[in-house]
């Protein structure tokens, strides 16, 4: 029963982790895709600084006296101060020549109409954005064209960058750990039907079959409703050999009773002591025969009312007397003395007739296996938990088979000679687990068995 | 190859001492591990103090100091920015477009306000007005131009009194008078009528401010226009004689900066001479020999008042610009 299940990955790792990875996934596209626009951005911003600058220098180019005169105003540099203090750098060329400003400064090729033309670059070891713009001067007799380049250093613009990714990163890592945050709980309340019908299985009892009434998710009905065919089926297979052993051992034992009153009444007629003596051990096997049909059919009522107990209020020291009552004629057979020890009544909440069968049970089994002349001692006690132990002169447990003897049809190895279905300690065991106790098997240091019966 | 290394090492300082310096001193022991070179606008006389409180600290630090114009700064140093640690200008534009160009190396760790520093690398620390000097013997006491306005005005009223003993930097030799003149005509319309009235005056024209000062003591002047008074305060021999007068229709204030050459070898040093002058400058450390105003005396905490460190300072420099500039300036003053 308690063979490993062979578990191949986690529903709830598989879930979590396409959530997340896919969180994570979008996060960083999100970084991605906002971060270059966001570069985009900032680099137009600039440009535009740049291009009213260049503007602000073309449009002061004018031709006096055949000479290019380019008297700009001071705010076309002044609009390229930058919080990062950016360098400047322009050049103003008159066709091949330069005029004024830096000679190496990279120029891209701008049209003649004005439009201005941006590239990156690096100068005097530093990456610059460029903007240029050309423009024709026309003179009483001579057409010139200048062209004007402004360059600027992008520390303002890199710094810009910087504070953009590190905020854009802080949400990215915000909407990750949102995400996570979701993820889990969208893993729990998904796998939680899951859990809650595991739960509510776990916590049956072992004998009930009955059919999952729970609503669950649509994606589990198939799984729920061969469940719940399966227990019917296990349930009516149980029931079917339940009844097959009841109806059994009922059917066994009365023909049984009938070939033991013809072997009594022969035994009275036959005269020759070998004759008698095979005849004794005929009724003695009969009533062997008898007893394990007996004990069959007190287990099969017993798994029967173990779901069912019908408990009521009485006293474990009546019901032992009683019980030793009953029993007198079969221990004066083997001349065992029967001795119930107490400390007046011992009050219990329990199903009588399985308490009567359970305890039968361990006195018939004491007496089977104890030796002739000896004494059965029943002990009743009430503290810390009603108890019954039966304590006898016999040979005792095996030692080293005690945790199994309780087992359906398990007898200990010293018992080969004695004549028995196994079935004893079994019901007794059934019989306090129903009650929510437990039966134990000890050895006394003087010899013989001693069992307790705990509630 | 090891005697052509030998010679160059032998050449380079030549190089630099056949520079024609109008002031050149060496401070700390001769036998220091390093030496910085500074290349400086300022006056000696006014640096020395400064010079000698930075070595007190430091044992194995000589320093060589040299002085020149600002316009001369510049033109040296660019032809061997190898040869000078540190480069001290009152020309803020030419030390901007240093920077600019890439002449010098960021300084970390020291906090100047924005305004006051440029790339973490030009740093200024003083801040000195452009003013206007007067003779005494010229004026009433109660009839001293306050503004340009009333400065035209005077001479116009009395030509004979200043024909010949006006004077103003000469923009075309002078990097801190062409940045002065620049700076007043991006102010005002005033500086050209100024100018105009001078040259009608037979303006005398100057390299420096120290110059224009000995002129005026001397009585050859009776007004000097743009000189900085950091200059004559700084002199208490000629107080009784001349007064300073602060513009106060605009004013223009200069910054004076400094800079750690890109080409040094002893950047710790150089680094830390710079950090000695902010911080002197700043207040965080007291020095009364420094005669030099520190930038707090004349700016407010946001530095409004002075000539912004801006790309625009390059505008001036342009070629082209200045061109038209000296031209326009030459036949105002000049004529």
């Amino acid at each position: 029963m308690d063979d490993a299940v062979n578990v191949a990955g986690s529903l709830r790792a598989r879930l979590a982790l396409t959530l997340i990875g896919s969180a994570a996934a979008i996060a960083i596209l999100l970084f991605f895709v906002v971060r270059t626009y966001a570069a985009q951005i900032a680099q137009s911003g600039q440009d535009s600084i740049l291009e009213a600058s260049v503007a602000s220098i073309l449009d002061a180019a004018t031709l006096r006296d055949g000479d290019v005169e380019v008297d700009f105003p001071y705010v076309a540099f002044s609009m390229l101060s930058t919080d990062a203090d950016d360098r400047v750098f322009y050049a103003i060329w008159q066709e091949e020549t330069l005029l004024s400003g830096y000679e190496l400064l990279p120029v891209a090729d701008a049209p003649d109409g004005g439009e201005i033309v941006h590239v990156s670059a690096i100068f005097d070891g530093a990456p610059v954005r460029v903007a240029t713009a050309a423009r024709i001067l026309v003179g009483a007799n001579t057409r010139t064209r200048v062209t004007v380049s402004v360059a600027q250093t992008q520390d303002a613009l890199a710094g810009t960058l910087n504070k953009i990714s590190r905020n854009v990163g802080l949400i990215g890592a915000g909407f990750f750990i949102l995400s996570v945050l979701v993820a889990s709980w969208a893993t729990n309340s998904t796998i939680r039907p899951l859990e809650r019908l595991t739960h509510s299985i776990t916590r049956r009892g072992p004998k009930d079959l009955s059919p999952v009434a729970r609503p669950v998710p649509l994606e589990m009905a198939p799984l729920v409703t061969s469940l719940n065919s399966f227990m019917a089926r296990l349930d009516t297979s149980l029931k079917q050999s339940e009844d097959f052993i009841a109806e059994a051992a009922h059917r066994v034992r009365t023909p049984l009773a009938t070939v033991r009153s013809h072997a009594e009444a022969t035994l009275q007629r036959v005269e020759r002591e070998d004759n008698r003596q095979a005849l004794r051990s005929m009724v003695r096997a009969i009533d062997e025969s008898s007893r394990a049909a007996g004990q069959l059919l007190d287990h099969a009522m017993i798994t029967f009312r173990a779901d069912h107990l019908e408990t009521q209020t009485l006293d474990l020291v009546e019901l032992v007397e009683d019980l030793v009552t009953r029993l007198a004629p079969v221990a004066e057979m083997k001349d065992i003395a029967l001795t119930v020890i107490s400390e007046g009544a011992v009050s219990v909440e329990a199903d009588s007739i399985l308490l009567q069968n359970a305890l039968r049970n361990l006195v018939e089994n004491a007496l089977k296996y104890a030796p002739e002349e000896s004494e059965i001692t029943l002990e009743v006690g009430a503290s810390p938990r009603p108890r019954v132990e039966v304590r006898d002169e016999g040979p005792g447990f095996p030692p080293d088979q005690m945790q199994g003897l309780a087992a359906r049809f398990s007898r200990g190895d010293n018992a080969k000679d004695t004549i028995g279905s196994g079935l004893g300690l079994t019901i007794a065991q059934d019989v306090a687990t129903a009650h929510g106790g437990e039966l134990t098997l000890d050895n006394m240091p003087e010899g013989g068995a001693c069992v307790t019966f705990l509630l | 190859m090891r005697y052509i290394f030998a010679l160059m090492m032998w050449l380079c300082p030549a190089l630099v001492l056949a520079q024609d310096w109008e002031d050149q001193n060496a401070f700390g022991p001769a036998s220091a591990s390093s030496t910085l070179r500074v290349l400086s606008s300022t006056d000696t006389s006014l640096f020395a103090p400064v010079i000698e409180d930075f070595l007190e600290s430091r044992s194995g630090v000589a320093v060589e100091y040299f002085v020149t114009g600002t316009a001369q700064i510049d033109e040296v140093f660019r032809a061997a920015p190898g040869d000078f640690d540190v480069v001290i200008s009152s020309a803020m534009d030419l030390q901007l477009k240093l920077v600019n160009d890439g002449f010098s190396v960021q300084i970390d760790n020291l906090d100047q306000p924005d305004w006051a520093q440029w790339r973490n690398s030009l740093f200024a620390f003083t801040a000195e007005p452009a003013t206007i000097v007067i003779n005494r013997a010229a004026f009433a006491p109660e009839s001293v131009p306050q503004t340009r306005q009333e400065l035209i005005a005077a001479m116009r009223a009395r030509p004979e009194v200043f024909r010949g003993k006006v004077g103003t930097y000469d923009v075309r030799e002078s990097g801190l008078g062409y940045l002065f003149a620049t700076q007043d005509a991006r102010a005002s319309e005033t500086f050209w009528r100024l100018m105009e009235v001078m040259g009608g005056l037979d303006a005398q024209l100057y390299c420096c401010s120290g110059a224009m000062i000995d002129d005026l003591v001397a009585g050859e002047l009776m007004v000097a226009y743009n000189v900085l008074g950091s200059y004559v305060a700084a002199r208490e021999d000629v107080a009784d004689m001349l007064e300073i007068v602060l513009p106060s229709d605009f004013p223009t204030i200069m910054m004076r900066t400094a800079f750690v050459s890109s080409r040094t070898e002893v950047a710790e040093e150089a680094a830390a001479f710079v950090r000695h002058l902010v911080e002197m400058q700043t207040g965080q450390r007291n020095l009364e020999a420094f005669p030099l105003p520190p930038l707090s005396a004349t700016t407010d905490s946001t530095g409004q008042a002075v000539i912004s460190l801006e790309p625009a300072l390059m505008t001036y420099l342009d070629p082209l610009k200045r061109r038209t500039f000296i031209k326009e300036w030459s036949s105002a003053v000049i004529q």
